[in-house]
């Protein structure tokens, strides 16, 4: 059909070649990952590009919405993809599928569907299993080298689809803990940062193997920010905030808090500030409400690094901030062209 | 060099301007039978001053200017009125509008017109005669000139020309410019004559180095000291407001006029126009016209207003698969419901089409708030929260986030990679707002008149009242009296007096003695609505917020 209204020309730009950009953008990260913990992270991450998928054409189907047209717009992907990343590869199958499920089920199709969720869906599946499944929530795997065993991509798949374990290997030979975790629970016996930040499980700035992970994902955020998916402003603020309010803690007593860049390479840090926080549907619409947005995601997931209960605060601090889009977004409208002074 | 602004947002789409500028400006061939509308111009339409089987001249009046915004319409060829009935025109709501046809008879028989010598004339009387020649905004918004004319309460410190033509596969401002460069400056000359002084500026996109160097010449031939400045190309860098920003820093004021910061603002074609009403004692009875899109030979033509579309494509050739056409650019223009449809003054370009040429959008997704809009929109709107508003029909919400400061120069749905069709969207919502304030105005007014009758009734009887309790005083009275004839008389007589008097008072327009406290408190209510009523009719007489000569 012809268009009956102008304009008659667009921009050859789709919500679909927008995700799927995104994705892209991700693979820097996923194959770090992959050199440094083995291929399980795609088998992950295949579990939830199907659970998704399969997800959303069910709620689809139930909200009687065209389950093709949507489908082909890689959102879906895009929320299965970022939560596969953000809990151990070594979990157990039901685990990201659960996961993945509740994201798209209740925080996205519940809310309405893509452009309607107020919070961000992978970051609630991952509040829903951190929850729910705390202890699953730890096979974190040990990068290669570290570990007392070489645990293959056999053993690796025999584990997370059965349960099962090679003789004479214990799960505790395989797995660690992170090192933002293993930093809070050592500081709690009163280790001294640079004491344990000597252990064999941290590299240059951060985690062995993760800080080479968060590094891929700062190359997927900077072409993000170069192919003009995303502006400076998120991940500048949330960074710089972090940085700040790390580098305050790190002057004033660098015996008990980590340095600014271990804050920034350890975690989800980098994965939250290119690819989580910037997701449009959940942030503000305003450049100033960005800024607000990202600076407080920061400051909280410092804080609750620092001195909550969870080694990482990057998806609470998401969430939280998520609740004050509408807020923001009223209090940092711009000025219209002939109006100096707008408030609606 | 002259220091030039920013103003925000804006996109870049490809331009198709070569196309229709490889050749010069050529002169359409006369057609067989016109339509010409008698309102081609923003406001009242004008009223018809010829019967059918009227022979006219070239030039001659047909439709008079009727009312305080209106144009004139003249016969744009001599030759015999067949009709005058309504047609379809070129309008969104494809309603018919009143014509008149005109049967050329071939020879172009000129009705006798003379120069004006403008500096030695009246600038009211130069006024008249911009409005009887029909002279209005041929950047596409055709407001009547004269009116843009008329001393304001302040003083036109500049004068902007516009010739950035920012749309689109559009040449004919291009075209005009490079071919006509010194009557563009000649009339430029008369407007600032009109208005008074001021420095004038002509700001024309770089993407036009042939037309700026031709009115740089001209400029300079002529002696005045215009200033000729090449805008960076951006769209709607041709939008009134958008080019004053550019051009001064200044912003037009939500709701006001560029009058109100001392500036005004003219297409060139305008300046041609008003040029040859005053130098030449011509009328508007043409204009240049871009033909392009899905054709052979893309060219723009000087074509007589009231051509049929149908003859103007037959020029250049249009091919096969051309399925419809639009008038005005690919970003704001109209698709036109049939070839029969007459060109106006408004019609800078018609576009042979297809899906090809214009590929249909795929189907809308929802808003995912990634705020391109707000990036590309000129006015600083957030675009996706009006979408939301408007979609939700949540009107009051969409004022107050300045709905009505939205141009619908369509950079938002050209930008959406939803394919959301927004300016739709915001057409919609603000016809919505004007409706119902329409409908809440007839409702004030019918209850106004209500109550006033509801007063009117209880006055009458409360009169009626009065008048009995006197009557029956005065008939106590008497029997009190009644002792001596002659004083008896007297008192009938002196009653009769009262009673006359009395009368005499009562058919005075005197009803606003004598009211109770509740009375008064009434009648000032209705007082203070019925100024506020006047108010608003009076704001509503007002020229409209944008009278700008927008994107061309």
């Amino acid at each position: 059909m012809s268009a009956l209204f102008s304009p008659f020309i667009s921009k050859p730009d789709t919500v679909s070649a927008i995700m799927l950009r995104v994705l892209l953008a991700l693979l820097p990260g996923i194959a770090l990952y992959v050199w440094h913990f083995g291929p399980a992270i795609l088998v992950s991450i295949a579990l939830a590009s199907l659970t998704a998928l399969g997800t959303e054409a069910l709620m689809l189907r139930l909200r009687n919405r065209p389950v093709r047209h949507f489908l082909g717009d890689n959102s879906a992907l895009l929320t299965g993809w970022l939560l596969a990343l953000s809990i151990p590869p070594l979990a157990p199958w039901w685990l990201v599928v659960v996961g993945t499920a509740f994201a798209i089920a209740i925080a996205k199709h519940l809310y309405g569907g893509l452009g309607n969720n107020p919070f961000n869906p992978a970051m609630i599946g991952y509040a829903v299993l951190i929850i729910s499944f705390p202890a699953q929530m730890t096979h974190w795997l040990t990068p290669h080298g570290l570990g007392p065993v070489e645990f293959g991509f056999l053993d690796q798949l025999k584990y997370m689809f059965a349960g099962a374990l090679p003789p004479n290997v214990t799960l505790d030979a395989v797995t660690m803990a992170t090192p933002l975790d293993t930093l809070k629970t050592r500081l709690h016996l009163d280790e001294p940062v640079r004491q344990i930040l000597e252990m064999p499980i941290y590299g240059r700035l951060a985690g062995q193997g993760s800080e080479m992970v968060s590094l891929g994902f700062l190359l997927g955020g900077l072409y993000l920010l170069a192919a003009r998916i995303i502006t400076w402003h998120i991940p500048v603020a949330f960074l710089g905030t972090l940085f700040a309010a790390a580098g305050i803690f790190h002057l004033a007593d660098p015996t008990h808090y980590a340095a600014p860049l271990f804050h920034w390479f350890s975690g989800a840090a980098m994965l939250g500030a290119f690819f989580i926080l910037t997701d449009p549907v959940t942030g503000p619409t305003t450049n100033k409400g960005k800024l607000i947005f990202a600076a407080g995601a920061g400051l909280l997931t410092y804080l609750i690094r620092a001195f909550g209960s969870f080694p990482d605060g990057m998806a609470f601090a998401t969430l939280l901030m998520n609740i004050c889009v509408p807020l923001i977004v009223l209090y940092t409208q711009p000025a219209v062209f002939g109006k100096k002074d707008k408030r609606p | 060099m002259r220091t030039l602004y920013q103003f925000h947002g804006g996109i870049h789409p490809p331009g198709n301007k070569e196309q229709s500028t490889q050749c010069g400006i050529a002169r359409a061939p006369l057609p067989s039978k016109l339509v010409i509308p008698f309102r081609q111009h923003a406001g009242a339409a004008a009223k018809p001053v010829v019967r059918v089987g009227d022979h006219v001249l070239k030039g001659q009046l047909i439709g008079m200017p009727d009312g305080f915004i209106s144009s004139a319409v003249h016969a744009s060829t001599s030759g015999t009125i067949t009709a005058i009935a309504a047609q379809p025109i070129a309008h969104p709501s494809g309603l018919p509008d009143l014509c008149a046809t005109l049967i050329p008879d071939g020879r172009e028989e000129w009705i006798p017109h003379a120069a004006t010598d403008y500096r030695n004339s009246d600038p009211t009387e130069l006024r008249r005669q911009l409005r009887m020649s029909g002279v209005v905004g041929l950047g596409g918004a055709v407001f009547p000139s004269d009116i843009k004319l008329r001393p304001g309460n302040r003083k036109i410190d500049t004068l902007i020309l516009n010739g950035a033509e920012c749309e689109p596969y559009i040449t004919c401002d291009d075209m005009l410019m490079r071919e006509r460069a010194a009557e563009i400056v000649q009339g430029a000359e008369m407007l600032r004559f009109m208005l008074e002084g001021g420095e004038v500026l002509i700001g024309i996109e770089d993407n036009k180095p042939q037309a700026i160097a031709a009115m740089r010449q001209a400029v300079a031939e002529s002696g005045f000291s215009f200033d000729v400045v090449a805008v960076p190309t951006i769209y709607p860098g041709g939008s009134a407001k958008q080019l004053i920003r550019v051009l001064t820093g200044l912003e037009v004021p939500s709701g006001k006029l560029p009058t109100d910061i001392g500036v005004q603002c003219f297409n060139v074609a305008t300046c041609y126009g008003a040029y040859r009403a005053l130098a030449h004692g011509e009328p508007v009875l043409s204009r240049i016209v871009t033909i392009t899109g899905n054709v052979r030979r893309a060219q723009n033509f000087e074509v007589l207003l009231g051509t049929p579309v149908r003859d103007l494509v037959a020029l250049v050739e249009a091919l096969p698969d051309t399925d419809r056409y639009l008038m005005g650019g690919p970003m704001m223009g109209l698709p036109l419901s049939s070839t029969d449809i007459p060109l106006v003054k408004a019609s800078n370009c018609i576009i042979a089409a297809s899906d090809r040429l214009f590929p249909p959008a795929p189907p809308a997704l929802p808003c995912i708030r990634c705020m391109r809009c707000a990036e590309a929109c000129p006015a600083d709107l957030q675009p996706m929260d009006l979408f939301w508003f408007s979609q939700s029909k949540e009107f009051d919400k969409a004022q107050q986030f300045s709905l009505f400061d939205c141009i619908e120069c369509g950079a938002c749905s050209y930008v959406c990679p939803s394919h959301i069709p927004l300016v739709q969207y915001f057409q919609f919502a603000k016809s919505e707002i004007r409706a119902r304030e329409h409908d809440q105005q007839a409702a004030d007014h019918a209850r106004e008149r209500h109550e006033f009758r509801e007063y009117r009734f209880e006055r009458e009887k409360q009169e009626k009242a009065e008048k009995l309790a006197a009557r029956e005083q005065a008939a106590k009275q008497v029997p009190a009296a009644s002792a001596n004839p002659a004083d008896a008389m007297q008192q009938k007589i002196q009653a009769a007096i009262a009673r006359a008097r009395e009368q005499a008072a009562a058919s005075q327009p005197k009803n606003t003695d004598h009211l109770t406290a509740q009375q008064q408190a009434e009648i000032a209510e209705i007082e203070a609505r019925r100024a506020h009523i006047h108010e608003l009719a009076k704001s509503a007489d007002e020229p409209p917020d944008d009278h700008g000569e927008s994107h061309s």
